[in-house]
């Protein structure tokens, strides 16, 4: 039987959670024993080469790409992890929730004081992802099947996580680990 | 003087009464300024912050200048039934002005406020304090017209209600609707003879009488009346309380206030026999602020009492020193629960209290006191005069005596009925000429509600309990509609202390509306009920606890009418719906969105 295969994202994201990942240490030599990795930013892979088992997403939706990479990964991933608070709950990004995009934009790039006057200007190049009118958990865009709380969720956690799905065993999980103060 | 110092006078600086200094600011000058509450901090030796709290707390406190008439229109399920979506429209057309808003000519500010105890003469507002009931759009045309011209809200009363309704301190237009009287709140009732009773016994006696009569809370929880008298005398202290719990604000319930308009002076009797029996000197009336137009009636009922030797020093010479003392809610469904009527009393913001220490260890400024229902207070007054033998001889074996029910909604005789327990809901449906009937909630939006398999349910503590909220809805009103009032109604009167009941009714609400919109799977309706559990488990309070009741019961009772709205095939639906979500940011930066760019492959 070959190999479960992993993907990781990170969308509206710090990257906090895929470092929480990294620091698993040495049981990474084990994990990639177990596991193979196919798109993510831990090989750099940009597109999927083939399904994949566990998807893990870091981060909540903010902009149309984060959409779209979230979509991608539900349509090729068989179980889709929400990690951290951002992806379950929209996090820190999702404070800008309580003020109206043109606010924010505005704020930003009209009206701070350290924009000089000639670069008043709302960023409209196409190649930058639209954002979106508020900031978005990822399972009221796609189905998600597991959520691992934290900010970000240990490393223990993410390895108990992980090697349940793998070995298809129930997660255990202990106080500590889902202790969060 | 100037008016804020009077007042803060006539309170004698007292921290307890900060919530009557407020009313009466209020009233006096339009809203609570900044200025108003630096001075009654530094008077009262408070915090700003501690004033702000409570006033921001309570509905009807403002730190912002109201109208000259402030209109606080029900928006419970009963008055939507009732055509309130015309009157509030008729409200907005004939001012100019917006619901929470202030109309630029000052004249008017209107609110919506929960349910303030008409739900059998709806659509009911209230107006500078002034009931005003049965409103349509002929009316709201002739209040508005009278506004233009100046008059006082109460000169627009032109036709007084039934009984005390009339009298010449109450004046209000409010009716009665006594449907039925039973024998033992509506029966006659001669003051001073309960009082003459109790004093004739121990208060041990008094205790062992209503232990015997087996009377239980009316206000819905049905804890044994005696116990908690007893309880509450066995602790050691200098002072004990009486409380009067007169914040009926269950949508639904009006009972308490035809009980306080028609027999006041039974239920101050009960107090008085309450604080005999537990060793209280002083007793407080928490009235709501919705009945503040019942509490000039009950200052002159009570001097009267005085007078005539029933309440006060020496009651009817018999050594025993009793008084009663009133005090004002200002809007807030949470102080009904019972801790959180304390506190409010203190003239604190109405947050419950953690438990133990109960309220007859530490209650009212920590001492040890007996908070009981108005309808429970003239019970046991009843229960003095004829005996718990008497008492009983009415209702069933568990549930002893009678129960006061507000009836209302789709039915020919709304109104109050008192019953002996154990009646069914279908005799009650068949009293109150109800016809074609799909629901009946039996306690109020906390409470249950039933479908037509359990008409043959009894209306008593072992099986269907209730406060007095008895609302019927017939096969022409959507379920739906009224599950969403009732969420709305918690998620606007939790006090916001315990997350899942801040924060869960909110999703609870996204989650039913999402699958009432025809966007839920099985999956969706799992989570509703898995959530409506977590808030039930994970609340401090009764409110909370309570608060997915509407959600669960129908869940229940009604589940067909879910499973037709969900989608049995997809296993998830997003309401999510990209373009509309770049909508804002295409509109800022001039640009257009093409789905599935292939960038983000």
């Amino acid at each position: 039987m070959s190999k479960p295969v992993i993907a990781t994202a990170s969308l509206a994201g710090c990257f906090g959670c895929h470092m929480s990942f990294l620091d698993i240490d040495e049981r990474i030599l084990e994990l990639i024993e177990l596991v193979e990795f196919d798109k993510s930013p831990i090989d750099d892979l940009k597109k999927f080469t083939r399904p994949v088992d566990i998807g893990l997403i870091e981060g909540g939706c903010c902009n149309a790409e984060n959409v779209e990479v979230l979509r991608y990964f539900r349509e090729n991933c068989r179980i889709l992890v929400s990690v951290g608070e951002c992806a379950i709950m929209g996090g820190l990004p999702a404070m800008r929730n309580l003020i109206p995009l043109k606010e924010c934009l505005e704020e930003a790039y009209l009206n701070s004081p350290t924009v000089a006057p000639e670069d008043r200007l709302i960023p409209n190049d196409e190649e930058l992802p639209l954002l979106l009118n508020r900031v978005y958990p990822c399972h009221e865009i796609v189905k998600i099947d597991y959520f691992l709380p934290g900010c970000p969720p240990s490393a223990d956690l993410i390895w108990e996580a992980l090697m349940a799905l793998i070995h298809s065993q129930p997660l255990k999980l202990d106080y500590p680990l889902i202790k969060y103060d | 003087m100037d008016p804020i110092r009077k007042i803060l006078q006539k309170y004698k600086r007292d921290r307890t009464r900060l919530i009557d200094i407020l009313k009466d600011i209020q009233e006096s000058e339009g809203s609570i300024t900044q200025q108003a509450i630096e001075l009654v901090a530094k008077h009262l030796k408070i915090s700003r912050a501690e004033i702000e709290g409570v006033i921001t707390f309570y509905h009807f406190l403002s730190d912002r200048p109201l109208g000259k008439y402030a209109v606080y229109l029900n928006n419970s399920i009963t008055s939507e039934m009732a055509g309130r979506q015309k009157v509030a429209e008729a409200l907005e057309k004939e001012t100019g002005c917006k619901f929470g808003q202030t109309s630029e000519d000052n004249l008017v500010s209107l609110f919506e406020t929960s349910c303030v105890g008409m739900n059998d003469q709806e659509p009911a507002a209230l107006i500078n304090g002034v009931v005003f009931t049965s409103l349509n759009e002929e009316k709201v045309r002739k209040i508005v017209a009278g506004m233009k011209r100046g008059l006082a809200a109460q000169e627009m009363v032109e036709e007084y209600g039934d009984g005390a309704n009339g009298h010449e301190l109450v004046r209000a237009m409010v009716k009665n609707n006594i449907r039925k009287a039973g024998a033992v709140i509506f029966d006659e009732f001669t003051p001073g003879q309960a009082i003459a009773q109790a004093l004739n016994k121990t208060p041990e006696g008094v205790i062992e009488e209503i232990k015997k009569a087996n009377l239980l809370g009316r206000g819905g929880a049905g804890f044994p009346t005696g116990l908690k008298w007893e309880l509450c005398r066995q602790e050691k202290s200098d002072q004990h309380y009486v409380v009067c719990n007169a914040d009926e604000g269950e949508p639904g319930t009006f009972k308490d206030r035809v009980i306080l308009t028609e027999r006041p002076q039974m239920v101050f009797e009960g107090m008085a026999i309450a604080g005999y029996a537990v060793g209280a000197h002083l007793g407080i009336l928490y009235l709501r602020h919705e009945y503040t137009y019942l509490k000039k009636y009950f200052e002159y009922l009570l001097q009267k009492m005085r007078e005539e030797g029933i309440l006060g020093k020496n009651i009817l010479g018999r050594g025993f020193d009793f008084d009663i003392e009133i005090k004002s809610g200002a809007g807030a469904y949470v102080c009904g629960e019972e801790s959180a009527l304390i506190e409010s009393a203190e003239g604190k913001r109405g947050e419950p209290r953690d438990r133990p220490p109960f309220p007859v260890q530490k209650g009212y400024l920590d001492k040890p006191t007996t908070v009981n229902n108005v309808e429970t207070l003239a019970a046991s007054a009843r229960i003095m005069l004829r005996g718990s033998s008497w008492f009983r001889t009415l209702g069933t074996s568990v549930s002893a005596g009678t129960k006061v029910l507000s009836i209302s909604g789709d039915c020919q005789r709304p109104g109050i009925y008192e019953v002996e327990f154990g009646i069914t809901v279908r005799e009650l449906l068949e009293m109150a000429g109800a016809q074609d009937t799909l629901a009946v909630q039996v306690g109020g939006p906390s409470g249950n509600c039933i479908s037509e398999s359990g008409f043959g349910r009894k209306i008593c503590y072992s099986d269907l309990a209730t406060g007095g909220s008895f609302i019927i809805f017939n096969r022409r009103r959507d379920l739906f509609a009224v599950v969403r009032n009732f969420l709305d109604f918690f998620i606007e009167e939790s006090c916001g202390w315990c997350v899942p009941c801040r924060a869960g009714n909110v999703l609870l609400k996204k989650k039913f509306e999402k699958i009432v919109a025809g966007l839920g799977t099985a999956q969706d309706l799992a989570e509703l009920e898995a959530w409506g559990k977590i808030i039930k488990s994970m609340s401090r309070c009764g409110l909370g606890q309570t608060s997915p009741n509407p959600v669960l019961t129908t869940l229940t009772n009604f589940r067909e009418l879910y499973e037709s709205r969900i989608n049995k095939k997809a296993d998830f639906i997003p309401e999510f719906d990209l373009g509309q979500a770049v909508m804002d940011a295409c509109q800022l930066t001039g640009r257009k969105f093409k789905e599935e760019s292939e960038n983000a492959r």
